[in-house]
């Protein structure tokens, strides 16, 4: 059986415009061998949350620079759990304080990347991640 | 167009290094090749090079060695000529910073327009000499501190402004007649700058003679950093009518600064850097003669050294024909590199803004930003702010680096690779050209996809260690975290609650009115400067000023390009 490409939603949400990490992204992910749809700027949690429906993605990576964090991601976190895609893993890349993480995690954001991580290093997290999810 | 450009090497690519492309044609001397053979070759068969190719930042070749080989052709009074006159490679002014110094303007903006001018006057105080604001996300959107959208960004990337009367409590005790002030502004440039004029007028300060700048360059916002409310033709319009406004009314104030900043940011080269950014330039000097405006009054600070003066000097009086010497000259601000600093290990960006600053000096910057050691984490703190400027002042008072005009004139290296920019950034120029100017390559996604390739070359570059980063991919050690500004929401309830009474407390009808003179003036041709000015006067907020022109203009959504 030929394997099912993973599908990934790359998203940035909130009102800044800095999308350079998230186009890298995106395509280092589409190099990777996964299927990736960027969802373009400035989309609100509703409209990530109905396209990771629409198009049942395996992951979704939020790019943040702006400070959002805080308040964009508990609102994503509960969307998807009514629409019933709580088993989706959500990344979040960008400018995320040290002392905030732990309520992102407990928030239910799988894993937060800062700067200076590495393309493989998200590559290989994701492979790992859906792998064990089977 | 250059000079000195072969046919055959029209149309090689930008990322052909500055090297490669004179290979073929270089000639050393008799005493090079001498040298090549007695002393390089024996270095080279006993100890081999650390790489086998060095390449810039931007992943241009670097030359083992530059002598005169690499300045055929070149003349010294053509490309170099002497300081204060064209083609001012050597700087723009004849004694330089022996005369007076750069202006010393930290950028700086969060929270409410109180924890701000508190900010400001502590600069002020310890020797800064000039003010710029950064404003934050949902002002620079056009939308006010209580819009839904603005909900978790208000005050976090600079200072929510959202009316007449924030602007009056950012300006509160600083007298506009005796400072310059600098305001990151674009797509709401217009309504921004003039709360600025009319706090200056309540202050009594004269139009005339007030000076400072917007940055209200548009085109880089659909290149680059992506700020945009309106579609390009009325948002260059909104431009072109605050060049007019400026130039009747005030004088001293600069209505546009072009930004080469954000492009590199994004992830360009320095040549897609400095031909973006310079033809942006272009494009605002062919719309403002196509509204009869001469090439005389609106240009200062923009990007880019030395190249950057010899081809603005070039393209202002062979492609523009201007006859005042005063637009001949490229003046600009520089600011040290945001995207080089280093969330890991931040004490070290200390030393790579000195360093930064230094490059900025020597390359002749009229004004200078130099960021702050925490800044890959947030807004910076007073402490990390104070060491920021305090590296200007050790840069102007203590390294000599100021007591002659342009050290680096004559290097070998440093003119080759002068040469070399300015010939890849011409280039760009007339690709550009080709596609009928800068707004319909923007509307074909051709700039923001050179970028995107440029940044993700990088990118993999980074990840195979063919660049090194300190303390990221190369000498990682564990530290504790840094103590960084914190913004939380109390920053939107002040803010809402201010707005909240504002609208309570002035004159509905008149707003309304003022909207409504908006409106109609948008949808006709004249200056829309003059019925922003009166709707920011009856307090009427940024964001309802700018849902007026979005009524009538609509919202611009890019294509995104992966």
């Amino acid at each position: 059986m030929p394997e099912k490409k993973i599908r990934v939603l790359i998203a940035k949400p909130g009102l800044d415009g800095h999308d350079r990490g998230a186009k890298v992204i995106a395509r280092a992910l589409r190099d990777a061998g996964m299927e990736v749809i960027y969802t373009g700027l400035r989309q609100t949690p509703e409209m990530i949350a109905s396209a990771a429906v629409q198009e049942d993605v395996d992951v979704i990576g939020l790019s943040i620079l702006s400070g959002a964090h805080n308040t964009i991601c508990p609102q994503l976190m509960s969307l998807l759990r009514e629409k019933g895609m709580s088993d989706v893993t959500v990344l979040v890349g960008g400018i995320i304080p040290a002392a905030d993480i732990p309520a992102l995690k407990q928030a239910g954001i799988a894993e937060i990347f800062l700067p200076g991580t590495s393309t493989q290093e998200i590559v290989e997290f994701i492979h790992k991640r859906v792998a064990a999810r089977g | 167009m250059p000079r000195d450009m072969p046919e055959q090497e029209k149309g090689v690519t930008q990322t052909v290094s500055p090297a490669d492309s004179t290979a073929a044609t270089r000639k050393p001397s008799a005493k090079e090749r001498e040298w090549e053979k007695k002393t390089l070759q024996p270095t080279l068969e006993k100890s081999p090079e650390r790489l086998p190719d060095f390449t810039t930042v931007s992943g241009h070749s670097i030359r083992r060695l530059y002598t005169e080989a690499d300045l055929t052709g070149w003349d010294k009074e053509r490309e170099l000529g002497h300081p204060g006159e064209p083609p001012y490679t050597r700087g723009i002014h004849a004694t330089m910073y022996r005369g007076r110094l750069w202006t010393m303007r930290q950028f700086a903006g969060f929270g409410t327009a109180e924890d701000t001018n508190q900010r400001f006057r502590y600069l002020l105080a310890r020797g800064q000499t000039g003010l710029s604001v950064a404003f934050d996300l949902p002002t620079l959107m056009g939308y006010d501190s209580d819009h839904p959208l603005s909900e978790g960004e208000v005050g976090k990337c600079g200072v929510a402004i959202s009316s007449l009367a924030d602007m009056e409590v950012l300006f509160d005790k600083i007298p506009l007649g005796n400072v310059t002030t600098s305001m990151t502004i674009n797509s709401p440039a217009a309504v921004v700058w003039a709360m600025y004029l009319a706090v200056a007028e309540k202050q009594g300060a004269d139009w005339k003679t007030i000076s400072g700048t917007i940055q209200n360059d548009i085109l880089k916002e659909y290149i680059a950093q992506k700020e945009y409310i309106y579609p390009p033709e009325p948002s260059m319009r909104l431009v072109i009518d605050t060049f007019e406004f400026g130039v009747k009314h005030t004088p001293k104030f600069n209505s546009i600064s072009i930004s080469g900043y954000h492009i590199r940011e994004a992830g360009s080269t320095a040549i897609q850097e400095l031909a973006f950014t310079l033809r942006d330039g272009m494009e605002y000097v062919e719309w403002g003669l196509r509204r009869g405006m001469d090439v005389n009054d609106f240009f200062e600070e923009i990007a880019k050294y030395r190249a950057a003066r010899r081809i603005w000097q070039k393209a202002v009086r062979e492609r523009y024909k201007s006859q005042n010497p005063r637009s001949w000259a490229l003046r600009f601000h520089s600011q040290t590199a945001g995207c080089s600093l280093t969330a890991q290990q931040p004490y070290n960006n200390v030393v790579r803004t000195a360093i930064q600053a230094l490059a900025a000096v020597l390359g002749g910057t009229q004004s200078l930003h130099t960021n702050s050691l925490d800044e890959a984490w947030a807004l910076p703190t007073e402490f990390a702010a104070t060491i920021a400027l305090r590296t200007q002042q050790i840069l102007a008072h203590e390294t000599g680096v100021t007591n002659t005009v342009d050290p680096l004139g004559g290097s070998y290296f440093v003119e080759a690779l002068t040469n070399e920019v300015e010939r890849g950034a011409w280039e760009y120029v007339e690709r550009i050209d080709a596609m009928g100017g800068m707004v319909p390559a923007i509307e074909r996604g051709y700039p923001q996809r050179e970028i995107a390739e440029a940044s993700y070359r990088y990118q993999l570059a980074l990840d195979h260690k063919e660049k090194i980063i300190v303390g990221v991919n190369e000498y990682a050690a564990d530290e504790k975290p840094l103590e960084i500004l914190q913004i939380d929401e109390t920053v939107a309830h002040r803010q809402a609650g201010r707005l909240r009474k504002l609208r309570a407390e002035r004159s509905k009808e008149e707003v309304a009115r003022r909207l409504n003179a908006l409106r109609r003036a948008a949808e006709g041709k004249e200056n829309l400067m003059p019925p922003i000015y009166e709707a920011v006067k009856a307090y009427a907020t940024l964001g309802e000023i700018c849902d007026a022109m979005r009524d009538v203009f609509g919202t611009y959504e890019e294509v995104a390009i992966t």
